[in-house]
Order: structure tokens, then C-alpha cells, then sequence
């Protein structure tokens, strides 16, 4: 009984870690005199919420990779292909929903030809997406014929505005896409079939294909359920910037990861959540956020942000010391 | 067993061939399983047991040769095919998935579900009714796996295959990281399957645990069956002879060898994974074994003596130099060796050449202003594996190729190459064949002949009464036993290992909850 209480208390630990890194960083900027007034307003949070957005939405797909024991190097490019395709079906005259849907779907797409070449090459993901990474970006920059794509406005725009109409959605419509899916990843990591086999193909791929999982047949669907996230973010993309810009979103995949790996996510598999991925999300926009008012340039940004990926990783790596 | 032939076989397979490349590893077999009957496979490492057994479960297609199960054919595409039909595997390396509990571990690939929704309670009851199966109802089902000890491990992979209804069991090794006490447990719950009319198929190098537990035998060479009856009336002897084809010689080869005086000495020696303090001397030409159950900090102390482990306390010296604050290459260079119980995992680097890992220790030889030459080395490797008979198609080859009792030949090398005179030998035989078992004794005698000295663990035995000078006794932690070989016998051996031990607790468990 005590075993299994110390064991709940690992769990409830796991994911309070970066709860509690998430308080300290809020805490941290709202007692600095200078910034404290315009830190703590629910404006400003409404705004770090707004651009958390797009990573937030990329990450809810890297957890399931990541879980899994593989890694999407190219969840960027896609992101930046799905804001084309989505702007240049806007600006071919499609109908905005059929714009968005075929932005999300152009993701999965890419998301699909990922699993396959995962499984069918039995190449590792890290190699196949590193080369996926290169293609979506140069077929995005192809379709937009190496410029930005102008489209005019639609509703589709307004999923990223600050000022939400109705207004008692209170925030941007594109947040709550984010909870709404958030929660609907959480639950089907936890309570379906599939989630769990999520986490046991990267505990141990082997035992996985042992116990007669159909390994293959589940990583093609984990990466083409990332692609698809990836296109929504792509769509998100689209309608913060209102243009379909082909070079959008450079490196974002790396603050994807970052994020999942911060929120207790493991490279080598078989952990991570949710819930973790989203905080990990919050933690880098708020420091962004924080930095951008202090007027701190952004180098000391992207120093604090490094030096709080391996801090994040050597307090989880240390955590799990001290249970086993 | 009148009864038993009666009834109609669970399980035929008939001429069987498989060949990998030119390799045949399994040629024309055929094989016959009847309803609740416990059917040892035998036969040294390579003889094509794991083939076989991967055609069954449908992991690996036969090229030739039918199967049928209760009479209908049988074709399995892959192991969910197999499980589906009732065949189910417990292989000898564990194969569980670290981060999962118990329960997700047993119910990995059979989850109870409506359109995908796990149905959690109807998991829990049955984990509960497996894990009460095999009498283990204390092991908690929101465990991770990867906190249990091996024994416990294997017990949840036991009960793992019990959940699946399986009307053919196959266990490969199952025993290999058991203490006795959970060894005596498995036997109780294979009979108990048999009366139930389980057909279990039973691999294990351990002979003596074949003749307890077995109905009958068929027993594998170089891929073919060479021998096949009831076990009742036929003698070890004779089993063995079928399996390596020959004329057996010593199982315990003795090699005349005098020990002078000491060479490594522990003084209140006490690393931080140790649970107390060991004290122990080991003399030039000395063969040391030190027996033990698993998890009484065998292993520990050999990881402190190396340097794996951190020291907290005493002192540990090799031929009059103190080794505290040494690391591991430090303490090769001064002569220790260390072959690891854990093959695959530490010992070896599979997917590296044989040669590599025969000299990875020690590159001097073949170095020239800091570049290596390769033919240089794999002309002295390829000497090693002859004059140490090791199976490869040559130096280049990679280890993860070779079968286990020619990849711990590999190993054992290692230590021999980079000219250890004080090898701490760590479940040396454990997993490997008859005769490689054999050569790898005559190696530690000649070796002791040599005036080298040896600390050689293992759980086995009879091989620590056939080979060692002397027999010091491990129990949780603590060394509590040490004579010369000819004054301990079986018997005062495993009461040595097991004293003070009345609960159904494993070793490793209390230790971390005390």
C-alpha cells in the first residue's frame, strides 16, 4: 500500500514539476517593480496565450511522437506548407472552411507520408523527417512561388484575434481549439486502446510487436495524427499573419520539442503528457513575454530559454533517480 | 500418462526447414506435443530451439513443412496469429515495457475495450485473478516494471502468458534469473497448468530442472531432431550424449593449478549499492566463487570492486596499490577484469565487429601514431577465435550474429586479451550451451594454472562445487560463509544462501524497503 502511495506521489510529482517551473516563472516576472503592472493583466495573459497557440498545437502531436519513442524534425515546414496551401485556397476563391480543412489536411498528409517512410523503410524517424523537413519547406516555397501569398480576409483570420467576436468567448477562438484538443489527447492517452499502446511501443518497441500490437499500423497513425495538428497550426499560422508566407515558422520545431521535452517528455520514449507539453508550451512564452517587456534583447531570450531546457531535463533526470 | 497418449496431439509440426542465408537452421523436424503434457526442448545454443519456437509463434515462416493445432492447419502470419490460436511465448531475455505498471504489461495487446475505450475494473479483475494464478497476489498492479526486481519481472511476464488462455506455453529459460525459491514456484505452477491441460513447451540448459519437471524430451542438433521419448527411465547421461553427438567428456574439467598468496584483498569494502560492508581475500591462482541468490549483492560488490560503483567506505587492494579513487580504466591497466552478467545489455557492444569488441579494452597493439591499424587487428583476433574456438564467419563479424554461448566466448576474451590477471567473472555460463559451459571451466583453470586469479559468481551450483578452491556464500548483502570448496556440499551451500529467509519477499525488494 505504501509502494503504491509513493509511486501516486511520483506521478502527482511528474507532472507538478513543471507546474511549479510554470509559478515560478510568473511569480519571477511579477515581482520584478518594472514590469509587474503590465505582467500580471489578464490582457497580457490573453496575449502570451494567443501566441502560444501555434507551438501549443504543434506539440500536441510531437507528445504522441515523442511518447512513442520518435521525433518530427519537420513539424515546422509542414506548419509553414499548411499556411500556404491554406492562404493560397483562400486566395483561389475556396470557401474558408474548405480552406482550412484542406490546410489541416495537407498536414496530415505530410504527417502520413512520414509514418510510411518510418515503417515501410524501417528508416529511423530522426533521418526521415530530417528529409521531410526539406521537402514540405521547398514544396511551400514552390507553391507560393518563393513569395508571400496574399489572401483576402475571411473568418479564418479572426481564429487568432485578440478581441474574440462573439465576445464571450472571452479569448481567441484558436485558444480554446487548443483546450478542446488538448483535452481530447490527454483522454485518448489515457483511457483508449490506442494510447496505450502509444506509450508501449516506446517503452519497448519489441515487447510491443510481441504481444501482437500492430506497431506499424500505430506509428503511422501517431505521425499522421502530428501532421494533422501540424496543419491546424499551419492554419493558425495563416490567420495571425493573414498572408500564406512560405518561410514562416524557421526552427519552430526545435521550441516544439523543447516544449515536450521541458513538460517531462522523454527522447528515448515511453514518457510524457499532455498537460506537461502544454506547460512546457506556457513556460517559453511567458518567458519570451517577460524578456520582450523587461527590453532584454532577444539573445538573452534565447540563452535563458537554453539554459532552461537542460535545467528542466537534469531536475526530471535527477527526479527519477531518487524514486528507482 | 495413459491418458495423455490417448488423446489426440494439441499441437503437430511436421518437417520443418528453415534457412537463414546458407545457415540451415532448422532441418526436417518434426515434433509432437500431446494435451497437458510438459515437453522439454533441448539442445546446446545454435541447435535451432529459438528458430523453432519462432515458427511456432508465427514470428518467422517456415520455408518448408506444415503445422496443425488440434488437428486443423495452422499458419501463423505473425505473433498476434499465434497468440490468437493459443500459442504463447515467455522468452528468455525479459520483454516487458519498463515504463508500464504491471497491469498495462499483462494486458499489453489484449486491453479490454468498447470501440477502443479501455475498460479498466474488467482489467483490474483479471490482472488480480492472473497474479493470485501464480501465486504472487502481493505484487501491485499500478507498479512500473521497471521498479520490480528480475524474479518479479519475470513472475509478471509468467503471468503475462497465463492471461491469455494459451492452450501451448512455451518458456524459453524461464528460470535463468530466478532464485530457487521462485524456481520451485514456476515448477508448482507448471504442473498446476498440466493438471488444467496446458501443453507446455519447456527450453532450459538446466538438466537436472528438465528431469523434475518434464513429461518428455526431444532434444535438437545443428538443427535437426536427433532424439525424442518419454523422461521417465532415460538418464542425464544419455540426454547429453544426444546433444552434443559425441563422446561426453568431464562436465567439470580439472585443471591443476597452485595458489600462493594474496593478490586482491576487500577490507570492510562498501559501495554505495552494497547493503553492507564485505571483507574478502583472493590469492594468486585462486579460484574464488561466490554463490548466492539473486539480488544477495553479488553483483553490487563486483561493480564497487571495479569502480562502477561509487565507494563509501574500506578499502579494496590490488597487489599492494590501493585502487580507492581509481577509475575503471585505471583499474584495468593494473590488471582487473570484469565480465558483465548482463550480456546484451553491458557486456557487449552488438552491434560492433567481434573484433572490436575482443580488443576494446586494449587497442595498443594495433595503434601507430594514433591510428589503428585493422588488419593488424583482425589477424590477432582472428588467432583468438581460433585458438578459443569461437563460431563467427570471422573477425568482422558483428556480435549481435553470434549465438549466446559464442558471444560470451567473445567477452570472456576480452578479459583475456587485455591480459587480466584478476578476472571478476559474473554469471559466466548463465544462457549458454553444455560445451561451451565446459570450455569456458577449462579456460578458468588454465587460467588459475597461469597464476591468474578469479572471482567467479554464479548461480550455479554444481559448476561452483566442480571448479572453485573455494566457495565464499553471499546473503542479502552481506558475505556470511567462506571454506574451501571440499568442506561445503550442496545441501550447506544453499542453506548458506537461503538462511533467515521465511517470508515470500524478494532479496532486492526488502533491501530497498528497509
Amino acid at each position: 500500500m505504501s509502494r503504491r502511495r509513493r509511486a501516486s506521489l511520483g506521478h502527482a510529482l511528474n507532472f507538478l514539476g513543471p507546474f511549479i517551473g510554470l509559478l515560478l516563472v510568473i511569480a519571477l516576472f511579477s515581482l520584478i517593480p518594472e514590469v509587474q503592472g503590465r505582467f500580471l493583466r489578464f490582457a497580457n495573459f490573453k496575449s502570451v496565450a494567443t501566441q502560444s497557440v501555434i507551438v501549443a498545437l504543434g506539440a500536441l502531436g510531437m507528445t504522441l511522437i515523442i511518447i512513442s519513442g520518435g521525433i518530427d524534425l519537420s513539424a515546422a515546414s509542414n506548419i509553414a506548407l499548411a499556411s500556404v496551401i491554406t492562404a493560397y485556397a483562400v486566395n483561389a476563391g475556396a470557401a474558408p472552411l474548405v480552406a482550412l480543412l484542406l490546410g489541416v489536411l495537407t498536414g496530415g498528409l505530410v504527417g502520413l507520408v512520414n509514418g510510411g517512410l518510418v515503417t515501410r523503410l524501417k528508416l529511423i524517424p530522426f533521418i526521415v523527417t530530417l528529409g521531410m523537413m526539406g521537402i514540405a519547406r521547398g514544396a511551400a516555397k514552390w507553391i507560393a512561388g518563393n513569395q508571400k501569398i496574399d489572401a483576402p480576409m475571411t473568418w479564418v483570420n479572426e481564429l487568432m484575434a485578440k478581441s474574440p467576436r462573439p465576445s464571450w468567448l472571452l479569448m481567441a477562438p484558436g485558444i480554446w481549439i487548443v483546450v478542446l484538443f488538448g483535452v481530447l489527447m490527454a483522454v485518448v492517452l489515457r483511457y483508449t486502446v490506442f494510447g496505450r499502446h502509444v506509450f508501449a511501443i516506446g517503452s519497448n518497441e519489441a515487447t510491443a510487436r510481441l504481444c501482437g500490437i500492430r506497431t506499424n499500423r500505430a506509428k503511422i497513425l501517431i505521425y499522421t495524427i502530428a501532421g494533422l495538428f501540424c496543419g491546424l497550426s499551419g492554419v493558425m499560422e495563416f490567420s495571425r499573419l493573414t498572408v500564406g508566407d512560405p518561410t514562416v515558422a524557421v526552427g519552430l520545431e526545435l521550441d516544439i520539442i523543447a516544449a515536450v521535452v521541458i513538460g517531462g517528455g522523454s527522447l528515448s520514449g515511453g514518457e510524457g503528457s499532455i498537460l506537461g507539453s502544454m506547460i512546457g508550451v506556457l513556460i517559453m512564452s511567458f518567458l519570451r513575454n517577460g524578456c520582450t517587456m523587461m527590453g532584454w534583447p532577444n539573445y538573452v531570450q534565447e540563452i535563458i530559454i537554453g539554459v532552461i531546457i537542460v535545467v528542466a531535463v537534469t531536475l526530471d533526470r535527477l527526479r527519477h533517480r531518487r524514486e528507482s | 500418462m495413459d491418458n495423455v497418449a490417448a488423446a489426440p496431439p494439441v499441437l503437430r509440426m511436421a518437417g520443418i526447414s528453415k534457412n537463414f542465408g546458407a545457415t540451415k537452421a532448422l532441418d526436417d523436424v518434426s515434433f509432437v506435443l500431446g494435451r497437458g503434457e510438459v515437453h522439454a526442448l533441448i539442445g546446446e545454443n545454435g541447435a535451432g530451439k529459438s528458430t523453432m519456437m519462432k515458427v511456432l509463434s508465427g514470428a518467422v515462416a517456415p520455408d518448408a513443412g506444415r503445422m496443425e493445432i488440434d488437428g486443423r492447419p495452422y499458419a501463423p502470419t505473425g505473433p498476434g496469429d499465434g497468440l490468437r490460436c493459443g500459442v504463447s511465448m515467455i522468452y528468455q531475455e525479459l520483454t516487458l515495457a519498463p515504463h508500464l505498471t504491471v497491469e498495462e504489461n499483462i494486458m499489453l495487446g489484449r486491453e479490454v475495450h468498447a470501440a477502443g475505450w479501455l475498460d479498466r475494473p474488467a482489467m483490474r479483475r483479471k490482472v488480480r485473478e492472473v497474479l493470485a494464478l501464480v501465486r504472487h497476489p502481493e505484487i501491485s498492479p499500478d507498479v512500473p516494471v521497471g521498479r520490480l526486481s528480475v524474479g518479479a519481472r519475470q513472475v509478471v511476464e509468467i503471468a503475462r502468458a497465463l492471461l491469455n488462455k494459451s492452450r501451448i506455453l512455451v518458456m524459453d529459460e524461464p528460470t535463468s534469473s530466478l532464485t530457487q525459491e521462485d524456481s520451485q514456484r514456476l515448477f508448482e505452477i507448471i504442473r498446476g497448468l498440466r493438471d488444467q491441460g496446458v501443453s507446455v513447451i519447456y527450453i532450459s540448459h538446466f538438466l537436472e530442472e528438465i528431469q523434475r519437471v518434464a513429461d518428455s524430451y526431444t532434444v535438437l542438433r545443428d538443427g535437426r531432431s536427433v532424439g525424442s521419448g518419454p523422461m521417465a527411465g532415460t538418464a542425464l547421461e544419455d540426454i547429453i550424449q544426444l546433444m552434443v553427438g559425441q563422446k561426453f567428456t568431464a562436465l567439470f574439467p580439472r585443471v591443476e593449478h597452485a595458489v600462493g598468496g594474496p593478490v586482491l584483498t576487500a577490507e570492510a569494502l562498501k559501495g554505495t549499492r552494497m547493503a553492507a560492508p564485505v571483507s574478502l581475500t583472493l590469492a594468486k591462482g585462486e579460484i574464488l566463487g561466490i554463490a548466492g541468490l539473486i539480488g544477495s549483492g553479488r553483483t553490487e560488490m563486483l561493480r564497487a570492486l571495479f569502480g562502477l560503483d561509487e565507494v563509501e567506505g574500506g578499502a579494496a587492494v590490488l597487489s599492494g596499490a590501493e585502487l580507492a579513487g581509481r577509475r575503471p580504466w585505471d583499474r584495468i591497466r593494473r590488471g582487473l577484469g570484469l565480465l558483465s552478467e548482463d550480456r546484451q545489455g553491458e557486456g557487449l557492444a552488438l552491434a560492433l565487429s567481434v573484433a572490436d569488441n575482443m580488443t576494446l579494452s586494449d587497442f595498443r597493439p594495433y595503434r601507430r601514431r594514433g591510428l589503428i591499424s585493422p588488419a593488424r587487428q583482425r589477424q590477432a583476433v582472428g588467432d583468438w577465435i581460433g585458438r578459443l574456438k569461437i563460431k563467427a564467419k570471422g573477425p568482422g563479424q558483428k556480435v549481435g550474429d553470434l549465438s549466446g554461448g559464442n558471444q560470451q566466448k567473445v567477452a570472456l576474451a576480452r578479459l583475456l586479451h587485455q591480459n587480466a590477471s584478476v578476472l571478476l567473472l559474473d554469471e559466466p555460463t548463465r544462457g549458454i550451451d553444455v560445451v561451451s559451459k565446459s570450455q569456458i571451466y577449462e579456460w578458468i583453470g588454465g587460467l588459475a594454472r597461469d597464476g591468474k586469479s578469479i572471482l567467479f559468481v554464479s548461480s550455479y551450483l554444481p559448476e561452483l562445487l566442480g571448479i572453485c578452491d573455494r566457495i565464499a556464500v553471499f546473503h542479502r548483502g552481506a558475505l556470511v560463509e567462506s571454506r574451501p570448496t571440499s568442506a561445503w556440499e550442496a545441501g550447506a551451500l544453499m542453506a548458506a544462501a537461503t538462511v533467515g529467509r521465511a517470508q515470500r519477499e524478494y532479496p532486492s525488494e526488502q533491501r530497498s524497503a528497509e
